[in-house]
């Protein structure tokens, strides 16, 4: 599908719409992740969040084969090196710049609660054996991301006073980028109807539930819930951040279309 | 009192360890860096277990481990080498015990 409020019409463009956004949410953060790769805080951190990034990746290279086969399209680099900003379907949360190590942590713990109650759900619900196959293969590294990252909240929410300062700053400025992730647009709809997707409304009290109870133990302020939520990512309408990414991301498969990995 | 100039301000060691799997013993797989426990197992699992390298980890405090010193090697472990029925195959398997196998 093309850009802006396109609807997809029939029940292929449907499923391979869906294993974009899914894909696009995932390779744009293992890509902002990825820029962390030898700035890690430790030897160790900077480990944990090249191996996170490797999996979201990971993730996305999957699906996007999915699609690609789906849609005729001849491989997964068609769509993570091809495409420009405006046919990207990821959330704008995802693509907003790494920041510090607090920042960084607080968009993870964010995205990954998400991804938990999300593919919980999508793994009793897809009726796709190849699709949901994947989604439980990868509902085990977000579980893990889950929990390295909820540790984090947990001590610098609670550590010293600059990492409280930190990390609460984060959650304050990453709050309006969370409505995105609970907008059911006609096209999540659609592929609810068709069992591709899931009505995320049905658990947004079981995620919200779990931030809360995460903030709160970490003796942060949970940030109001009702505030002006950012909105139009999906559709193409990006904040500035993506475009510097993908020219970052896309120069070299673009430049040289034809290079091989020997 | 100490100096404060001189105090360490990288994250306490911890040495880990990996059961291969179920039923072996844990092997020492190597050490990291982190502020307490839990963290000890995230970064273990970050650093040595990216290969499916077992099914369980134990991190202990490095500062936790008594080591025997490179002196003791002597009295230690020398004695053993003229104690030769310290080892099974001291032992012939008499032929009753062979031919069941």
């Amino acid at each position: 599908m093309s850009t802006f409020d396109t609807i997809p019409q029939t029940k292929k463009e449907i499923f391979t719409e869906i294993l974009l956004r899914l894909a696009d949410d995932r390779l744009i953060l293992g890509h902002r992740l990825s820029e962390w790769a030898g700035h890690g805080p430790e030897l160790e951190e900077d480990l944990a969040l090249a191996n996170i990034a490797l999996d979201m990746i990971g993730h996305s290279s999957a699906l996007y084969e999915y699609a690609a086969k789906l849609d005729n399209k001849p491989d997964e680099d068609h769509y993570a090196y091809f495409r420009d900003d405006i046919d990207f379907k990821n959330i704008a949360l995802v693509e907003l710049p790494k920041g510090d190590f607090a920042f960084t942590i607080a968009r993870q713990f964010l995205f990954s609660s998400f991804s938990y109650f999300l593919y919980k759900d999508l793994t009793d619900t897809i009726d796709d054996e190849e699709f949901n196959g994947m989604l439980q293969k990868h509902f085990k590294e977000i579980k893990y991301h889950l929990r390295h990252s909820r540790e984090w909240v947990l001590r610098l929410g609670d550590g010293t006073e600059e990492s409280r300062r930190r990390i609460q700053h984060a959650f304050d400025e990453l709050w309006m980028y969370t409505g995105e992730m609970f907008e059911m647009d006609k096209t999540f709809e659609l592929a609810t109807e068709n069992r591709f997707y899931t009505d995320v409304l049905k658990w947004q009290i079981d995620w919200k539930e779990f931030i809360n109870t995460t903030l709160e133990e970490a003796t942060l302020i949970v940030p109001d819930y009702d505030q002006y939520m950012f909105t139009g990512a999906r559709a193409g309408r990006h904040t500035e951040y993506l475009g510097f990414l993908l020219s970052q991301m896309q120069f070299l498969r673009r430049s040289y279309p034809d290079a091989e990995w020997k | 009192m100490s100096n404060p100039a001189e105090q360490n301000t990288e994250w306490p060691l911890w040495e880990v360890f990996f059961q291969p799997s179920n039923g072996k013993p844990f092997e020492h797989a190597g050490s990291v860096h982190a502020p307490d426990s839990e963290m000890a197992l995230q970064n273990a699992r970050d650093t040595y277990a990216r290969r499916n390298e077992g099914i369980a980890i134990w991190v202990v405090p490095s500062d936790q481990i008594t080591a025997s010193s490179p002196e003791d090697r002597g009295p230690f472990f020398d004695p053993a080498n003229d104690k030769a029925y310290r080892h099974p195959q001291f032992y012939s398997v008499p032929r009753a015990v062979k031919k069941r196998k």
